[in-house]
């Protein structure tokens, strides 16, 4: 018995091969990981080494002085925030609510499936064509001039498509039959989405959310023509001004002010990066205190 | 009438053919045919199920059955490309021309094959419905979740966890929320498709039980593909094949031999093939 079990548990050589391969794969998947964290660090190690001795209360809260050679980013990272801000509040609701019409109530027809196509083909779009498209629409046709409200809506334009696909992904997890346990007892379809779709899709719609904070934050083209300016000393005191916004700020610093400080532009990337990170941990806060609360 | 609130349990040792033919008729059924695009799912049936029976349907896989009910209950409207033709009569209305089907679906409970637990508490799963109703008061509340789950024959083992998810139950307890929630609506039928396909014999036992209690005040479908279940439950049966009801009886003749068509005994007799 004792020798038959030996014989039956010993490893043939297919075994022995399966398991090469498979200590192969998983070697290169794991490098694969490391190749991705690498750039990471990378930045951001180079960012805190050359930028990180200019971070200062003073760099945070400051205008720049001396045609940017010194002084801070407060209009910039100010701006930045207003920009972020009214292009979120713009495109999440519209964005969410489209998804869920998307989702829960129009039909499979050849007229959402186009609708469908357009939105994935809008994702697609390079930023340079939507900033154009925000320049005729919204600073000449609409009359908005180059003002926040104009690159914001630009960047909504922009960040819709994502936070549609987002949306329409988590809220297509919830099963069917949860829905279907609901309509069987008499709830339409807006109860249904109420009390059992959206606390449901909820977290992952904030993902969606939240990955488009960092995009928004970023982006250079798209505000260029329709909002941000080279430099301006004001802070910016409602939607219709003109404001500074961090990224284009460090394009400016980095490439269009001879002789300024080295450190400057990479104190600046320091400053985007720790708002987009702060702006992500606040919604990333949000999201485990709803699961928290889901006891999920 | 008899009060939907009394938690008086009924006698389960009553003969199950003590319904009697002169029950006044619950749902009625009148040359219905079903299709999904070209294919027919059910064809030409008439049925008349009577208030306070249990009105059992078996069949193989593919005969209709769940379309039967999926029309009952007007759910065809979420079904893309499924086509209902014929008379439903719920108390004497004509379903297919209810505007309001909220309403004739919140009279009617169901049961799916599969529980499902919404993911949210026990307590919330079987208050969704009452609150649906527009019932807000807490007190209210409980006294209908006790009660459904009471009857339900899951009270006991999920009393001091109320607040636990109730997708996180074990799939028999799961099975009888599902059925403490249809109880939750107040409904005037209950639906079960093939309650028992996920659910252990012990359970399933406790559920028959409860079933037979029930038939005092809701009249019930029960739908399944276990012959003796029927048997053990129903006051009269259908057997449904391939998309036609083949025969309606009491559920014992169809059992004794005392049948019309040949198929309905090889079915009960497990000689199909």
């Amino acid at each position: 018995m004792t020798t038959a079990n030996a014989v039956l548990f010993q490893a043939t050589g297919l075994n022995q091969r399966n398991e090469r391969v498979q200590r192969l794969y998983r070697l290169l998947f794991g490098l694969m990981t490391l190749m991705l964290i690498a750039p990471v660090l990378l930045i951001l190690g180079t960012l805190v080494v050359k930028g990180g001795g200019v971070i200062s209360w003073e760099f945070l809260f400051t205008a720049p002085t001396d045609g940017m050679r010194s002084g801070g980013v407060l209009p910039a990272l100010l701006g930045t925030v207003w920009l972020v801000t009214v292009a979120l509040l713009l495109s999440v609701p519209i964005g969410v609510f489209a998804a869920i019409y998307l989702s829960e109530y129009a039909g499979d027809n050849w007229f959402t499936r186009a609708i469908n196509l357009a939105i994935i083909n809008l994702a697609g779009v390079p930023s340079i064509v939507h900033a154009l498209f925000g320049l005729g629409a919204f600073v000449i046709f609409f009359g908005f001039g180059t003002s926040i409200l104009a690159a914001s809506l630009t960047l909504a334009v922009m960040t819709m498509p994502v936070v549609i696909v987002a949306t329409r992904e988590s809220l297509q997890a919830v099963p069917q039959a949860f829905r279907e346990a609901c309509w069987n007892m008499g709830a339409t379809r807006w109860q249904t989405i109420r009390k059992v779709v959206l606390p449901n899709s909820i977290t992952g719609i904030l993902t969606g959310v939240i990955l488009e904070v960092s995009r928004t934050a970023g982006e250079t083209a798209p505000i260029m023509f329709t909002g941000a300016v080279f430099f301006t000393p004001f802070l910016p005191q409602s939607v219709m001004d003109q404001t500074m916004a961090l990224s284009l700020h460090l394009f400016v610093a980095a490439t269009q002010v001879p002789g300024i400080a080295d450190e400057i532009p990479f104190g600046i990337a320091l400053v985007l990066i720790a708002l987009v990170l702060l702006m992500n941990s606040a919604s990333i806060a949000f999201r485990m205190w709803l699961r928290g609360k889901k006891k999920w | 009438m008899v009060s939907r609130n009394s938690l008086a349990p009924a006698a389960v040792d009553e003969p199950i053919d003590a319904f009697t033919a002169a029950a006044r008729t619950k749902l009625l059924v009148k040359d219905l045919s079903i299709r999904y695009g070209s294919a027919v799912a059910l064809q030409g049936v008439n049925l008349e199920i009577r208030e306070h029976e249990i009105f059992g349907i078996i069949g193989p896989a593919n005969a209709g059955k769940t379309s039967l009910l999926k029309a009952i209950n007007r759910m065809d409207v979420f079904t893309p490309g499924m086509r209902v033709d014929g008379e439903i009569r719920f108390n004497d209305r004509d379903t297919r021309r209810l505007s309001n089907v909220y309403a004739l679906r919140s009279r009617i409970g169901v049961v799916f094959p599969l529980p499902v637990g919404l993911p949210m508490t026990v307590y919330e799963n079987v208050a969704l419905s009452p609150r649906l109703r527009g019932i807000r008061n807490k007190a209210e509340l409980d006294v209908i979740v006790q009660r459904c789950l009471t009857r339900a024959a899951l009270w006991d083992e999920v009393k001091d966890r109320l607040n636990a998810l109730g997708s996180l139950l074990s799939g028999g307890q799961q099975q009888r929320l599902t059925i403490a929630r249809a109880l939750s609506q107040e409904p005037d039928l209950l639906m079960l498709d093939e309650f028992s396909i996920a659910v252990d014999p012990v359970t399933t036992m406790r559920i028959e039980d409860v079933l037979k209690e029930l038939r005092q005040e809701v009249t019930i479908i029960l739908v399944t593909n276990l012959v003796q279940q029927a048997r053990r439950l129903a006051n009269r049966t259908a057997f449904f094949l391939n998309g036609e009801c083949v025969e309606v009886g009491v559920t014992e003749d169809l059992f004794t031999g005392e049948v019309k068509d040949q198929r309905t005994r090889d079915y009960v007799e497990g000689r199909f093939g």
